[in-house]
């Protein structure tokens, strides 16, 4: 009954966050690629907060575009305003966050992905996975198309059996109104894929029209040009502001009152939602002595009237979303056009997967984004372009990527998702990474567009800006060193006007440098470099400089845990013939199935004894396979 | 192979002869050599046995006397440079001797991580691994049992506690960090976490001052009696001696013959200080001059001054009190059955906080007495030894160790303007070491910790 639709090396479903990278990444690869998805006019749709980036997902953005990612370009040239955070803090921790366009985003992104080479963008729902032996063979759409490749990328989302709730409304349903995928669902699960069902929820939209903005705070955004990419060249200058609200003491009534109404606690909602993202119940009954709660007014975009209520993710009755709003200043009058609602959804069990985000159990298959348990934008297209990455070199038999965790939050992520697999949907924060001072905003680049360019998704011509700006770092760093600075009548009023104690005898330009109050511009100015250097290069030179000591001390604690990183355990090892090892060790080894005596430190469940036995048993196999050749 | 150096006793603990340390790993010449006095060990041939003496690099002294052999790879146990220190057997030298190395870049092995060693590096044959995994197995097991034995319940809470109050701090710096725009929650400032860094400084220094009482409980607390010729000086340790087990462990050679002699009161070990001295001449100050004696006396834990009640107080009495008022001392009034001469209340004024016990060790009267002076003097006037909340077991002390020092990183970060959340990485670090010593060091409760404290999300 099926007609043969033809062959790719990848096909993609879905064309959400993680979709849209992960057929970006394989077309830049090389391979034939095919991209699948309900509605072409929703690629890269923000079903919840137009926003992208914030603290460790706004560094993830920033690696995905050092490894030729699209997410930081498109957000560069469609945002209404531009942030970056924790300016005052150390900086491991800062990052960028923009307020998007959301229809302009999605136009955008699927301009980007009509001009990609070898990507086939095509509309249709997938009804079925062809797999025969444990290995993926293609995929067939309702429409009885057979679409043949070696590898497919699952990335639908909260779409699998997908259902929305409102008060006690409840139907079937992907996120914003759209079809919901059953027969993916069941087949996975006849496979023998362990799935696990999630929620999570989304705000009212209003109207902007009717929000009395004068009874709200202003939160506007900077007037520094600021960029994800570093491809990007041109500013978007007019910035449009947020606004900022607070809920009350009449609000919590409403609400607590009308608990029973909710979704969340009449028991209609069976599935696990994320802690750091509650809805407006979860927070006054877990928080009843907070007298109000932050609610931001975003914008959905430039050309549309509709405003996301950040902080009042609820699904209580569309009525009761109607009255608490009434409470809220700026929002009496507020005309809600899209109410808001939770969803629930399956998703895969994340240990199922290898950390190149094949599953374990078919060949060739691939998840990526929230279908794999997380949540936010930013995590879906991280997973979806290592996805994309590795789908390619498995079908043109190229060399698969595995980043580590002290490499960049991507590594974490995945890292956590396989090795110890999560709870509830999972996001990322800096506290998850041990190296976060390595993880850096600003050296996104400086990790991964080496690797980027190995694997052909960064380009020539970038590699060498690229390279360019390492070495002009390099030098200037290497020239302050060997400055010295002789305590004259200008350096000392240069330190003075700085706010420092003045010089006793002569030091190194490095030395003055980590002096806490002193800035890379001050030393410069004292010093002079020969050659000009753009604002990124002299960044890098003052925190590396600065930090040296800490950095030092991380690398040290990185080339240990990297020992254990490389050592790799047999693909065939039985963990039921190590003699020693915990029955609880053994059952989560054997589930988990990790690559390096690193990450098999890293299950829970496995102590250090463990660890030393697994170290003995594989040491053994290599004496074996030594003495036996 | 690429490894680190690993230390460990290695001779069963207890009062034998001569106790062996050993050292393996590509530095442990180097480090043996860094604490010796003596050959140049890095110079040595392979396989040879020195004589020498053991510096204590904190305080440049002479700590042992030792006999080192150095085996050079690979033709050792584990096919590593490996050291052997052999030095007086019994706690107290084997115990410093290990402290010495670690503190000179050693590292503690884990339990059966010499086998272990010798196993990877290809000296255990293939037919031993599963022995091997046997024996890290129940050394391990045993090594958690007898760690969790020597924790007492209150040193863990005490930890847990700290702990608590670290993980409170981190994640309110990392709501900061990861929910800017939150606004109530207060910002962290270096000043509140320079609060919070002191506090748990202070307990940590606390517990390494109790892990100087639980060193006491197993060295024995240095005890000298003093007093003018004649006070009944002899009396009193033979009263003390033959009330108790004594045993007398000559210690040849260093830069003075001491005999001591160990007496178990009340659960105190007390480690008689120059009692042969004492013995012969009747008098410490007499045999080994002013200026020795004062030092003798600044290193013991206690002192015993002995008054005669049948005699006024003299001047010399004075001095005595003089000299040794700011130590750990308790005020024997000894020949009670004598006529007195000597003005009791002169004697309490001048003993001011310390202890006065009257005795008549010709009759052998007032000595439970002493005992109990002298036990509470220890517990401070907790008698119940298993009440206390020490810490002694050596791993525990070196983690210790590091939490402090990771500690003063932080604040030497704080005085240095460094940003909080770099500082908050030394802060991490510390948590994660008290983590070690009760075997918990899960990331993930920083998370949990994250969402229970704080009411975050859109």
């Amino acid at each position: 009954m099926t007609y043969n639709a033809g062959h790719y090396d990848v096909i993609v479903i879905g064309a959400g966050h993680a979709g849209v990278e992960a057929g970006l990444a394989a077309a830049k690869r090389g391979a034939k690629t095919l991209m699948l998805t309900l509605n072409l006019d929703l690629v890269a749709f923000m079903p919840c907060n137009p926003s992208i980036g914030g603290p460790a997902k706004g560094v993830v953005v920033r690696e995905i575009d050092a490894l030729g990612g699209a997410m930081g370009k498109v957000i560069d040239k469609t945002h209404i305003q531009m942030r970056l955070l924790n300016t005052r803090k150390g900086p491991a921790v800062r990052a960028l966050r923009a307020q998007a366009d959301k229809p302009l985003y999605i136009k955008e992104m699927k301009r980007v992905l009509e001009s990609q080479e070898n990507l086939t963008l095509r509309q249709g729902m997938v009804e079925k996975l062809l797999v025969e032996d444990d290995e993926i063979k293609g995929v067939v759409t309702e429409t009885k198309a057979a679409y043949y490749a070696p590898t497919v990328i699952v990335t639908t989302g909260t779409f699998m059996r997908g259902r929305v709730i409102i008060g006690d409304l409840s139907y079937e349903s992907g996120p914003n109104n759209q079809r919901t995928s059953v027969s993916l669902s069941e087949q996975l699960e006849e496979l023998g894929i362990e799935m696990v069902r999630f929620k999570t929820g989304t705000p009212m939209r209003v109207n902007s029209r009717t929000i009395d903005y004068s009874k709200t705070e202003i939160q506007p955004g900077e007037e520094e040009p600021r960029f994800f990419s570093y491809e990007t060249t041109e500013f978007i200058t007019d910035q449009i502001p947020c606004w900022l609200t607070y809920t009350n003491e009449e609000t919590h009534k409403i609400i607590n009152d009308n608990l029973g109404l909710s979704a969340m606690y009449s028991g209609m909602i069976k599935g696990t939602g994320p802690r750091y993202c509650p809805s407006i119940e979860d927070k006054i009954v877990r928080f009843n002595d907070k007298p109000r709660h932050q609610i931001f007014l975003e914008p959905e975009g430039r050309d549309t009237e509709e405003v996301y209520v950040q902080g009042l993710s609820t699904s209580l009755p569309e009525y009761i979303q109607k009255e608490m709003m009434e409470t809220v200043p700026g929002l009496e009058k507020a005309e809600i056009m899209r109410a808001g609602y939770a969803i629930e959804y399956d998703s895969v069990v994340p240990t199922t997967l290898w950390p190149t985000l094949e599953t374990k159990k078919i060949g060739g298959l691939f998840t990526a984004g929230q279908i794999n348990g997380t949540s936010g934008y930013e995590e879906a297209a991280g997973q979806g372009l290592m996805a994309g990455i590795n789908a390619a070199a498995k079908a043109l038999d190229l060399e698969t990527l595995i980043l580590d965790r002290s490499q960049s939050y991507i590594g974490v992520m995945i890292d956590d998702l396989v090795t110890k697999g999560t709870d509830e949907p999972y996001r990322l924060l800096t506290s998850r990474a041990e190296f976060r001072l390595m993880l850096r905003h600003d050296n996104a680049d400086l990790r991964l567009t080496e690797i980027g360019h190995k694997i052909g998704t960064i380009s020539d011509e970038r590699y060498e800006r690229f390279l360019e700006k390492k070495r002009l770092i390099e030098e200037e760093k290497q020239r302050l060193e060997n400055v010295i600075l002789k305590p004259t009548e200008e350096v000392q009023a240069a330190i003075e006007a700085s706010g420092g104690s003045p010089l006793k005898e002569a030091v190194r330009a490095t030395d003055l440098l980590r002096r806490p109050e002193m800035k890379y511009d001050v030393i410069a100015k004292l010093t002079p470099s020969e050659v000009s250097l753009s604002d990124e290069v002299e960044e890098q030179v003052e925190i590396q400089v600065k930090y040296t000591g800490y950095i030092k001390k991380a690398l040290d604690q990185i080339e240990r845990m990297r020992k254990m990183e490389t050592k790799t355990i047999p693909e065939d090892i039985d963990y039921d013939e190590i003699h020693g090892l915990a029955t609880e060790a053994r059952d989560r080894l054997k589930q988990v199935r990790p690559l390096s005596v690193g990450q098999a430190s890293r299950v829970s469940g496995v102590n250090p004894a463990d660890v030393s036995i697994l170290l003995v048993y594989i040491e053994q196999g290599n004496i074996a396979r030594v003495s036996g050749e | 192979m690429e490894m680190d150096t690993i230390t460990a006793i290695s001779t069963p603990m207890g009062e034998g002869a001569i106790a062996i340390v050993r050292l393996s790993g590509p530095e442990a010449v180097s480090i043996a050599d860094s604490l010796f006095r003596g050959k140049d060990l890095n110079q040595v041939e392979t396989h040879t046995m020195h004589y020498g003496k053991l510096i204590d690099p904190e305080t440049g002294d002479i700590a042992e006397e030792v006999m080192v052999s150095v085996m050079r790879a690979p033709k050792t146990f584990t096919r590593e440079d490996v050291v052997e220190i052999n030095c007086h057997g019994g706690l107290v030298s084997v115990n410093r001797v290990l402290e010495i190395a670690l503190a000179n870049g050693a590292r503690l092995a884990e339990p059966g991580e010499f086998t272990k060693r010798a196993f990877m590096n290809g000296r255990i044959d293939l037919s031993q691994a599963e022995a091997v995994m046997d024996l890290i197995r129940a050394k391990t097991d045993r090594a958690m049992n007898v760690a969790l034995k020597q924790m007492d319940g209150r040193l863990s809470h005490l930890i847990q506690d700290l702990r608590q109050k670290l993980l409170e701090t981190l994640a309110h710096v990392e709501v900061n960090i990861d929910y800017p725009e939150y606004d109530d929650v207060e910002e962290m400032s270096n000043e509140m976490m320079r609060e919070k860094t002191r506090e748990v400084l202070q307990e940590v220094e606390q517990l390494l001052e109790t892990a100087r009482q639980g060193k006491i409980l197993r060295e024995g607390l240095g005890t000298a009696i003093i007093g003018r010729p004649n006070v009944g000086k002899s009396s009193l340790m033979n009263a003390l001696v033959h009330e108790n087990k004594a045993i007398v462990t000559e210690v040849p050679g260093t830069t003075r013959d001491v005999i001591e002699e160990y007496v178990n009161v009340r659960g105190v070990p007390l480690r008689l200080i120059d009692t042969a001295g004492i013995r012969e001449t009747e008098d410490i100050v007499e045999r080994i001059g002013v200026e020795r004696s004062r030092q003798v006396l600044q290193e013991a834990d206690l002192i015993l001054l002995v008054l005669n009640y049948g005699d006024e107080l003299t001047e010399e009495d004075k001095k005595l009190f003089e000299a040794v008022n700011d130590l750990n001392i308790i005020v024997i009034v000894n020949k009670m059955d004598l006529d007195p001469k000597l003005d009791l209340e002169e004697v309490k004024r001048l003993a001011g906080d310390h202890p006065v016990i009257s005795t008549a060790l010709i009759r052998e009267e007032g000595i439970d007495q002493l005992e109990n002076a002298i036990a509470d003097t220890f517990f401070e006037g907790d008698l119940d030894a298993g009440d206390m909340t020490y810490v002694s077991n050596v791993r525990h002390v070196q983690l210790l160790k590091q939490a402090k020092q990771a500690l003063e990183d932080a604040q030497n970060g704080m005085d240095m303007d460094v940003p909080i959340d770099v500082v908050q990485i030394d802060v991490t670090r510390t948590w994660e070491l008290l983590g070690e010593i009760i075997g918990d060091a899960v990331h993930e409760s920083l998370i949990d910790q994250l969402f229970s404290q704080f009411c975050l999300g859109k």
